[in-house]
């Protein structure tokens, strides 16, 4: 894991996201390790590593909840500031690996909250309640139901978030962050813990997103899934960015299968060679293999 | 229920055994005739003389008339019948129990049991023995039994409550109506009880029956109503207390009101800052002492160094608020930084620092101010367009003494108060609130400056106890430093206005104002009590948290979980009836 050689597939002139060198340090453990990563208009692209690689930890980074200790993340050619609200008010949403509703609001009133960034309204205007006011109130809620319905929740907007179904409650997060209008959606994990039919549906809406202009990078263990979806998919294994590009690139990257099935013993006569034969393993069992740790995280 | 005591659990292992044992033991035709009987017995055993003397208040030796808690005994005997003629399926008072019959049956039998036996048990203990029972004592305390064994002798019979019909929106505001009338009769007699006995008979009869009405499913039918006629209910409610000093004909029950109205205005404005942004406060009742500091300062007492700048109320008030504001901020900024049991920690202390750094400002340890603990006396009356609130006046025939002419005022600034709560609740800053509570990571990733936010929250919950301030300064004549502590025996201290807000429902309206009232009833009412006072506080509070831990009033959220049973529910014929309002109504109190 010393030499790192990047394959990076560049496709757009102008990236939407630039994140540069980006280090994560905790004390004396490095979460993340000098990571490069670019996001184009309108791209999906995929972050997959096993357990414990950074991937979240990356995800903070970019959203402000972390300051990264070195490193510069760019939206549109601007530096973030490390402010989660002010990350969301220049235009990156995102939606977390363990569900983080407001469970005790209604569906629509979820939705409304990720409206905060794009309205202005504040006290003075609450209680006044002048005409302003109430335009803003009710184009917000026009919006956000609009959002409910491109998520199929339109008929729940009057229930409590927290007594939706699990799979609901991913889609709620994922219309909740839209609210914010984005340009760029992250979303972790957005099908975990999800059957086989809900993870399509959600393979659907991201593509649905993704039509709506909105570029996406996606943290996921599905490797159906990120191989779908995906435009690019980055590796990230101990923090380090292993290798980037697309399904065969990845699928076929010795590193990426000794990251996810270990490497052979060095003490079995022969070991040296049984790499290759590793390397060759069906890619359905590293999937699998992957599937499997999803289920063990939940 | 892992940690109980071995008493305890061998306790509630008996009761659950005996209540198994007792359940079932009679078939259900005769049980429920047994209550029948035993409300009609209860109630007619009333109307006996209990005692021989008129030693014990409220004069229980007539016979042919109830007195005093005898009039208690009626009521929940009473309540008992009708829940009992409900159970026996008459055509309208089938709507009394939405819930099921036996569960509410059993409270209401337990309430009257426990008021008149509370009675007897009063009787025997003031006066020295059994002794000074009447036959007509013992009859009643023999006559509510049948009722409660046939209660605990029905059958269970708990199931999902059905959708009400839908009925024409007069017939409902009519209800609403009906139930705030009920409140303020309510809410008056329990101000009116002249004695503890009564009072604590009172508070009895009330719990269980309020008890009972939450089991049978029509204190959420009662919401649900006055939700929907939102606007009305809440006229109606203000209309009610408006009237409230009028029913009074000593002004001593008018100053009670207004001092529940301010206890209940600070209260609400605390409610932004632990209710709905979840930031717990425990130094919240500074503020309070802010405003009547300020207020006191610029009303022309002669003890005030400011005498010279006196200014209108009017003024004085928006002064007040805009210094509580200050106050706020500055407390608020470096200490919203915290989360949880941090920002309650440093809460207390900043709250302890205002109650110090008023005592010393008394001239010797620092700059003469506000007097050190001799307070600012002498504080004059308000005047407002030329109507001196200090003197009574006379509204046709009836006089409106100067804690009347307060408890207007207070009321006024009370619908300021809810205006603003509800207003600013239920607004994008609102749920910025909201959300923060829930998940302060979560709304920041939305785009909600969390600090920003929370320090608003703050000064606006500052400014809300600072104009209450500014009204009790002139209410009480002077203002001095002990009331603005965190724990005393007396509202307004931070502990009282905090368990105002739990116990009456956090996030809500109404419960801070309920919440606000029992507390301040109960030590004004229970006095007699001295030292135990707050030992049985505490021990009300704690069976209270038991028995409802989300307040009395639960919040509208919460109503949503029961929303999704209604949906697939047949639909049923009548719509609520009449006594349920009674307990309902105290919502409108």
């Amino acid at each position: 894991m010393t030499d790192v050689t990047t394959t990076t597939v560049t496709s757009t002139a102008a990236p939407l996201l630039d994140v540069r060198g980006v280090t994560m340090r905790f004390g004396g453990l490095t979460a993340v390790n000098n990571v490069d990563l670019t996001v184009g208009e309108g791209e999906i692209i995929g972050l997959i590593g096993p357990n414990g690689a950074g991937k979240t930890t990356f995800f903070n980074c970019l959203t402000g909840l972390y300051v990264p200790t070195e490193g510069t993340v760019k939206y549109r050619d601007k530096v973030l500031p490390p402010k989660p609200h002010l990350v969301t008010q220049a235009g990156i949403a995102r939606t977390f690996q363990n569900i983080r509703l407001f469970a005790n609001m209604t569906v629509l009133e979820n939705v409304l909250v990720g409206r905060h960034s794009r309205t202005k309204e504040g006290l003075i205007s609450a209680l006044v309640r002048g005409p302003g006011y109430r335009r803003a109130e009710a184009d917000s809620r026009a919006k956000a139901m609009d959002l409910l319905e491109f998520t199929g929740l339109a008929g729940k907007a009057d229930h409590l978030a927290r007594n939706l179904p699990y799979g609901e409650q991913r889609k709620l997060e994922i219309a909740r962050a839209l609210a914010s209008e984005p340009g760029l959606l992250l979303l972790d994990e957005p099908t975990a813990g999800m059957n086989p039919q809900e993870t399509r549906a959600a393979e659907e809406l991201v593509f649905a997103i993704r039509d709506r202009g909105i570029a996406i990078l996606v943290i996921e263990h599905d490797m159906r899934f990120i191989f779908n979806l995906c435009d690019r998919t980055a590796v990230l294994v101990q923090g380090q960015k292993i290798v980037e590009g697309d399904r065969e690139t990845v699928q076929n990257d010795e590193r990426v299968i000794t990251a996810y099935l270990g490497e052979p013993l060095e003490s079995v006569p022969g070991a040296s060679d049984s790499t290759a034969d590793d390397s060759t393993a069906d890619d359905n069992d590293t999937a699998d293999g992957a599937a499997d740790s999803t289920e063990n995280d939940e | 229920m892992t940690t109980t005591s071995p008493t305890l659990a061998l306790l509630r292992r008996q009761a659950a055994g005996t209540l198994a044992r007792l359940e079932g033991s009679a078939p259900a035709p005769v049980a429920r005739a047994l209550v029948a009987g035993g409300a009609v017995l209860t109630i007619a055993s009333a109307f006996l003389s209990w005692t021989w003397t008129a030693d014990f208040p409220g004069d229980l030796t007539v016979s042919g008339y109830p007195g005093g808690l005898q009039w208690l005994t009626v009521a929940t005997g009473l309540l008992l019948l009708l829940q009992t003629l409900a159970a026996y399926d008459l055509p309208v008072l089938r709507a009394l129990a939405p819930t099921g019959h036996t569960a509410p049956l059993r409270r209401l039998a337990l309430a009257a049991f426990a008021t008149t036996w509370f009675t007897l048990a009063a009787i025997a203990i003031e006066l020295g023995g059994l002794a000074n029972l009447t036959t007509g004592g013992f009859i009643a305390g023999l006559a509510v039994l049948p009722a409660l064994y046939g209660a605990l002798a029905l059958p269970a019979d708990h199931r999902p409550a059905k959708a009400p019909a839908a009925t024409s929106p007069w017939i409902e505001r009519l209800w609403v109506t009906l139930i705030t009338a009920a409140g303020l009769l309510l809410f008056t007699y329990g101000i009116d009880t002249s004695y503890g006995e009564l009072f604590e008979g009172y508070l009895i009869a009330a719990g269980f029956s309020a008890a009972a009405y939450l089991k049978s499913g029509l204190f959420e039918r009662g919401a649900a109503l006055l939700q929907r006629q939102r606007p009305f209910a809440m006229t109606a409610a203000f209309v009610a207390a408006a009237l409230f000093p009028l029913t009074q004909n000593n002004d001593h029950d008018a100053n009670v009101g207004v001092n529940i109205l301010i206890f209940a205005t600070v209260a609400l404005g605390l409610n932004i800052v632990v209710g709905l942004t979840g930031l717990l406060d425990l130094g919240y009742v500074a503020f309070l002492g802010v405003g009547a500091y300020t207020a006191a300062l610029v009303s022309g007492s002669p003890f005030s160094p400011f005498h010279n700048a006196q200014v209108p109320f009017w003024a004085a008030a928006l002064i007040g608020a805009g210094v509580s504001i200050v106050f706020g901020v500055l407390i608020g900024a470096p200490t919203l930084r915290l989360r949880g049991d941090y920002l309650a920690i440093v809460t207390i202390g900043f709250g302890e620092i205002f109650h110090i750094t008023v005592q010393n400002l008394d001239g010797t340890s620092g700059p003469k101010i506000t007097n050190g603990p001799n307070g600012i006396p002498q504080i004059p009356d308000i005047s407002i367009f030329g109507l001196n609130l200090g003197t009574a006046h006379q509204l046709g025939s009836i006089t409106i003494g100067r804690f009347a002419n307060y408890f207007f005022l207070m009321l006024i600034v009370t619908l300021i108060v809810v205006a603003v709560f509800s207003r600013a609740g239920n607004s994008r800053i609102g749920r910025a609130w909201i959300a923060i509570r829930e998940d302060e990571t979560a709304a920041e990733a939305m785009g909600i400056n969390g600090f920003r936010t929370k320090l608003t929250a703050f000064a606006l919950g500052a400014a809300l106890a600072g104009l209450a301030g500014t009204v009790s300064a002139h209410v009480t004549y002077n203002v001095v430093p002990d009331p603005y502590v965190f724990a005393g025996s007396t509202p307004p201290n931070s502990a009282f206005l905090l368990a105002a807000v739990v116990l009456g429902g956090m996030g809500t309206v109404s419960g801070p104002l309920l919440g606000a009232s029992l507390l301040y009833l109960i030590p004004e009412k229970l006095s007699f009590l001295q030292n135990y006072q707050l030992l049985a506080f505490g021990v009300a509070l704690i069976l209270l948290m038991r028995f409802r831990p989300e307040g009395i009033i639960a919040n509208r959220r919460r109503k949503l979980e029961f929303h999704a049973d209604d949906a697939d529910a047949v639909e049923i014929p009548e719509q609520g009836s009449g006594p349920d309002n009674v307990n309902l109504s105290k919502a409108g109190a």
